[in-house]
């Protein structure tokens, strides 16, 4: 498999790291890592700030006491554990060789199993459930097609999962992330060869510039 | 990919963080004159273990293979209250966060077989833990996790990558205490406030765009630290 080029920004991956992150941004930040071995290395030194932070004695852990009974309750926890189980067996692989195993219990089956919407000019979406707070959705968008152009109030976190696409930002082919924020206004093209998956995740709503796909946004969830 | 390689990855990140540039600058040495006192002679001849290696990895691989119930209580004594801390920290009252402090501390000791001193500290390693915990007790929110690697056929990695870990961590902690104050707080509160940019913006009353560039600063700066050590 080759390595992405387009990676995850620190920010990200900081804050997945300190479990700070809505649902959806950490669904695409495990995602990509899963294809990422840069990013899956940076993503363990910042787990290591995390361990130095635990281990130094910061201003706010000073004078935080345990309970009387808690070293013995630990005790007594571990000593009637049942004898450790073997390891569980790792979760089943999807089926579909394209979806990050992250990925593959939100979207149940494979990408060719996917229940689209139309949003318009072929583009098709599917919301995915996640927690409030932040949107995950996979987007389809044909060969040779253009989403409308857009911009961001907030974040838009877009990881290519099949085909590529191609922005003023660069090309994006599979296991790239676009990390967009509100100053970027784009028109993201797919590949003339191939129709493009993505999974893309936005903290606010999209801005599109034309009037009809701005009529059309809060009936579609964009 | 192989095993051996990763290992070397993770390393060669962690390493562009850690290490403060010798000499240690005045203000950890002030906050741990203990540890510094402690490093700048032989580890070997003061430690009350001659053989014990920094970061509690002796102990914890002890518990690990042995189940060795008087090293779980070092580990206990050392951590439990610290986690303790980081989950109040974390927006929990005090008895919630002791109750998942000891479920914490009771997950350490089952999944201790999970532990491999090539990847992690047993600092980072019982981070991680309680992160989860933070994220599935008190946001209630699933943590979807990267896929799992291969780690390859042998169970336990080369001792010269053990210690060298243990001693790029024991350096970033160094390097952190060595951060000036508003950048070593702000960085706590990225990961131990539970607060997004924006949040730390309303807290603080420092605008957005300064969190993030001094979040950036700290960050450079430890690298650049660790980098003026290699």
């Amino acid at each position: 498999m080759t390595e992405p080029t387009h990676h995850l920004t620190p920010q990200l991956l900081m804050a997945y790291s300190a479990g700070t992150l809505p649902e959806a941004f950490d669904l695409i930040v495990a995602s990509h890592v899963s294809l990422c071995d840069t990013c899956r290395a940076e993503l363990a030194s910042y787990d290591a700030v995390g361990g130095a932070l635990l281990e130094a004695e910061t201003d706010g852990f000073r004078g935080i006491e345990l309970d009387a009974s808690s070293r013995s309750d630990v005790l007594a926890a571990i000593r009637n554990e049942e004898p450790a189980a073997p390891a569980p067996a790792p979760a089943p692989k999807c089926g579909d060789p394209r979806v990050p195993t992250p990925l593959a219990p939100y979207i149940g089956g494979g990408l060719d199993t996917v229940k689209w919407r139309s949003v318009g000019m072929g583009v098709k979406q599917s919301i995915l459930p996640t927690s409030p707070g932040a949107t995950a959705r996979l987007l389809y968008i044909p060969a040779g097609t253009a989403v409308p152009d857009h911009g961001h109030n907030g974040t838009e976190v877009t990881l290519v999962l099949k085909g590529a696409f191609e922005d003023e930002d660069g090309r994006f082919a599979r296991g790239d992330v676009e990390v967009a924020t509100e100053e970027l206004n784009h028109t993201p093209v797919a590949d003339i060869s191939e129709d493009c998956i993505c999974l893309a995740v936005t903290d606010a709503p999209l801005r599109f510039k034309g009037l009809l796909p701005r009529l059309a946004q809060p009936f579609l969830k964009i | 990919m192989a095993a051996a390689r990763i290992r070397h990855m993770l390393r060669t990140q962690i390493s562009a963080f850690g290490s403060a540039p010798a000499p240690v600058l005045p203000r950890a040495a002030a906050k741990h004159p203990e540890r510094i006192s402690r490093r700048a002679e032989s580890i070997t001849v003061t430690d009350p273990k001659p053989d014990a290696r920094p970061g509690w990895v002796d102990q914890m691989i002890r518990v690990r293979d042995d189940r060795s119930e008087d090293d779980f209580v070092a580990l206990f004594d050392h951590f439990a209250p610290r986690v303790k801390a980081f989950l109040m920290r974390s927006g929990s009252d005090a008895s919630l966060a002791e109750e998942c402090a000891q479920e914490v501390m009771v997950t350490v000791w089952n999944k201790a077989h999970m532990f491999d001193p090539g990847r992690a500290s047993v600092a980072t390693w019982i981070f991680t833990i309680a992160r989860n915990k933070k994220i599935d007790v008190l946001r209630r929110q699933r943590r979807p996790e990267p896929e799992d690697l291969p780690w390859g056929p042998e169970p336990e990695p080369d001792q010269t990558e053990v210690l060298a870990l243990q001693q790029e961590t024991e350096t970033l902690g160094e390097a952190l205490a060595a951060l000036p104050d508003k950048q070593r707080q702000l960085i706590e509160k990225a990961y131990f406030g539970d607060l997004t940019h924006s949040e730390i913006a309303a807290e603080t009353g420092l605008p957005l765009g300064t969190i993030k560039s001094r979040i950036r600063l700290a960050l450079d700066r430890l690298r650049h630290a660790m980098q003026q050590k290699q």
